[in-house]
């Protein structure tokens, strides 16, 4: 291949591998019995799966006065966990897509399994405006469709209901996206599979066969798609910022909102997805295919968006004493002293503070401070929604209707419970699709894989030496 | 299936020396049924003379369907169907349909595509797959040819084209 990688770039598939020692490292998690590790962490995960339904049938049961919510703060840890989980659902587009699109050739290490986690944590993110319309089963009235009642339709000037559309074609596009890059990698499993498990991955992998004109149609559809979702993915979480910024509470009013989350999406994204591939990589033995070099990137990832969202903490900050309007000023000034003191402080520390750590090389190269700072980001980014949604509504414009919101056991218990789904539904995938995409793994080999890259430098190293003389 | 296909077919090690064989066998003017792969291989194309892939102007046409369809289902909805005042807004306040818009362009866009590539590519969840080799979506690069209706001396004809090419394995299959 006329491989145009300059050879100082670092290996991205380390090892010597051959095209089919790719394939049998990445299937062999799929082919094997589950390891002990595997089996106590689907374990935990399913009891707290139970619990999060457990707490959710309960919720339905006697209602979301359960939650204790009160006249001010309507929104609690629920809307708290959704924009949380919706901001992880970020990183997985944002790997495949946008760095489709930028051709950066480390996304092959890391984009199935983001991917798949961007599904999962959208799914999860689901349940929460889901359980807190109280009446679940009517959930169907949000989508417009001909009712008996008029037909009365839905608000399309309410930003409420756009999240509703911006959700589920994120969802969609999302599992459309993932599923169509995992049919080759399927099929090579269902190659390698005999018996009973080859009939099932033969109607999961559609017939795939590897033709050529197949994979150039699947070429240009994955551009296609990466070029659809790049908005799409900046849409979304525009629009759940949008739920707060087009509302008239001081603190929420403000057009910096969608950048601001955008920004802190795929901030928190990728803390998640480090902190799964961080053990994903240890416990699967996938340490040639996603490397130092991979951490590393995400890591100035995760330094460039910290450091947004933090600039964007004290834009705020300084916007609300520029502009002189009283009711801003003390909704800030109650963020970071008021109550709830403690959660913005989290959020300064997790978000602002702690990131800067990758400004040094030795750090974003280690492991263990990686997945410190992957787990401080992922509980900054909790406390940041639960700063913006708690403190503001707590403190009313009437000082009357001032409270204190603090969460019931329901509530820790869908949160924590939701934990427990999104881990249960990747603990599955693992175990039955290739977690690193083979085949995108195999098209970079010949370019990114450090036996090639190590031929290049001597070939570079000779002809320096031959211009000398 | 309604016609049986005999393919005699050649594995190669590498996709380098498997383009070259390609571009062989159009020098030599053989008719090639079919080139498989483990991954998409470029330069492949332009060698088996494949036109580029019009997919992306479906993807065109759906997202344009969207786009009327959500603007035009909220319109008639806010301006004929259902006229209510929102917020001191117009009934067709334009700027409040974007992001609705914006959406069903993607959601339409992307749907339609995938299944014109599923339809046009003859995926489907059915369970029968007609694979010439298990290896080729493992490590083994693969050049087809039908030759059904073929007689010997033109097998052996590209049996020893193989054989030039340097393919490590040559196989026949009845699909």
């Amino acid at each position: 291949m006329g491989s145009i990688t300059s050879p100082i770039r670092e290996p991205l598939v380390t090892g010597n591998k051959t095209y089919h020692q790719i394939t049998e490292d990445i299937c062999a998690p799929t082919e094997r019995a589950p390891s002990l590790s595997w089996t106590i962490a689907f374990t935990i995960a399913n009891v707290l799966l139970g619990v999060f339904t457990f707490t959710s049938v309960w919720t339905v049961y006697f209602g979301i006065g359960t939650w204790d919510l009160n006249r001010t703060v309507g929104w609690g840890w629920d809307i708290t966990n959704f924009v949380w989980w919706i901001g992880i659902g970020h990183a997985g587009t944002l790997i495949s897509a946008i760095l489709l699109l930028f051709r950066q050739k480390w996304r092959t290490g890391v984009n199935r399994a983001a991917e798949a986690m961007t599904i999962f944590a959208v799914a999860v993110a689901g349940q929460f405006p889901l359980i807190h319309m109280g009446r679940a089963w009517l959930a169907f009235f949000i989508f417009p469709y001909p009712n008996t009642r008029g037909p009365l339709w839905v608000n399309f000037n309410s930003p409420l209901l756009w999240d509703v559309f911006a959700i589920s074609t994120y969802a969609t596009v999302s599992i459309l996206f993932w599923y169509v890059g995992l049919i080759p990698d399927l099929a090579t499993v269902r190659d390698r599979a005999s018996g009973f498990r080859k009939k099932i991955y033969s109607f999961v992998s559609f017939g795939w066969t590897g033709s050529a004109k197949h994979w150039q149609r699947w070429e240009s559809l994955s551009l296609v798609l990466a070029g659809l979702a790049t908005p799409l993915v900046l849409s979304v979480h525009t629009i759940v910022s949008f739920d707060f910024a087009t509302s008239v509470i001081p603190g929420w009013h403000t057009t910096i909102f969608p950048p601001y989350f955008v920004a802190g999406a795929i901030f928190s994204g990728f803390a998640m997805v480090l902190t799964l591939m961080i053990i994903t990589r240890h416990v699967l033995n996938l340490k040639d295919y996603i490397t130092i070099a991979h951490i590393e990137s995400m890591n100035k990832v995760i330094l460039l968006t910290g450091t947004m969202v933090g600039i964007a903490y004290l834009t705020e900050m300084f916007v609300a004493w520029y502009s002189g309007y009283i009711y801003e000023q003390f909704a800030f000034y109650n963020r970071a002293l008021g109550p709830y003191w403690f959660a913005y402080f989290a959020m300064m520390a997790c978000n602002l503070i702690s990131p800067q750590i990758f400004w040094w090389k030795k750090m974003r190269r280690n492991i263990y401070v990686t997945f410190i700072i992957s787990i401080f980001v992922n509980i900054g980014m909790w406390y940041e929604r639960f700063v913006i949604i708690a403190t503001t509504l707590a403190r009313d414009f009437l000082p009357s209707s001032w409270s204190l919101y603090t969460p019931t056991w329901v509530e820790v218990g869908i949160f924590v419970g939701s934990l427990g789904m999104f881990f249960t539904l990747f603990l599955v995938f693992v175990r039955v699709a290739p977690v690193v995409a083979i085949a995108e793994i195999k098209h970079i080999l010949k370019t990114s894989g450090d036996q090639y890259l190590e031929e290049k430098k001597e070939y570079v190293k000779k002809q320096q030496f031959t211009e000398k003389e | 299936m309604a016609n049986k296909k005999d393919v005699l077919f050649g594995l190669y090690d590498d996709e380098e020396i498997l383009v070259d064989a390609v571009k062989e066998a159009k020098n030599q003017k053989f008719d090639i049924m079919d080139v498989f792969t483990p991954f998409p291989v470029h330069g492949l194309d332009p060698a088996l003379g494949l036109s580029e892939s019009r997919l992306h102007v479906a993807g065109f046409v759906f997202g344009l369907l969207g786009a009327l369809t959500a603007f035009g289902f909220m319109t008639w909805i806010n301006v004929v169907d259902w006229p209510i005042i929102i917020g001191g807004k117009p009934y067709w306040a334009v700027p409040a349909f974007i992001p609705i818009t914006f959406e069903l362009t993607v959601l339409f866009s992307a749907v339609g595509m995938v299944i014109v590539f599923y339809t046009i590519c003859g995926l489907a969840p059915t369970g029968n797959t007609k694979v010439l080799d298990n290896r080729i979506t493992d490590d083994k690069f693969c050049l087809a040819f039908d030759v059904t209706q073929m007689d010997e001396s033109e097998k052996m004809e590209l049996e020893k084209f193989f054989g030039n090419t340097g393919a490590s394995e040559i196989n026949t299959k009845t699909l």
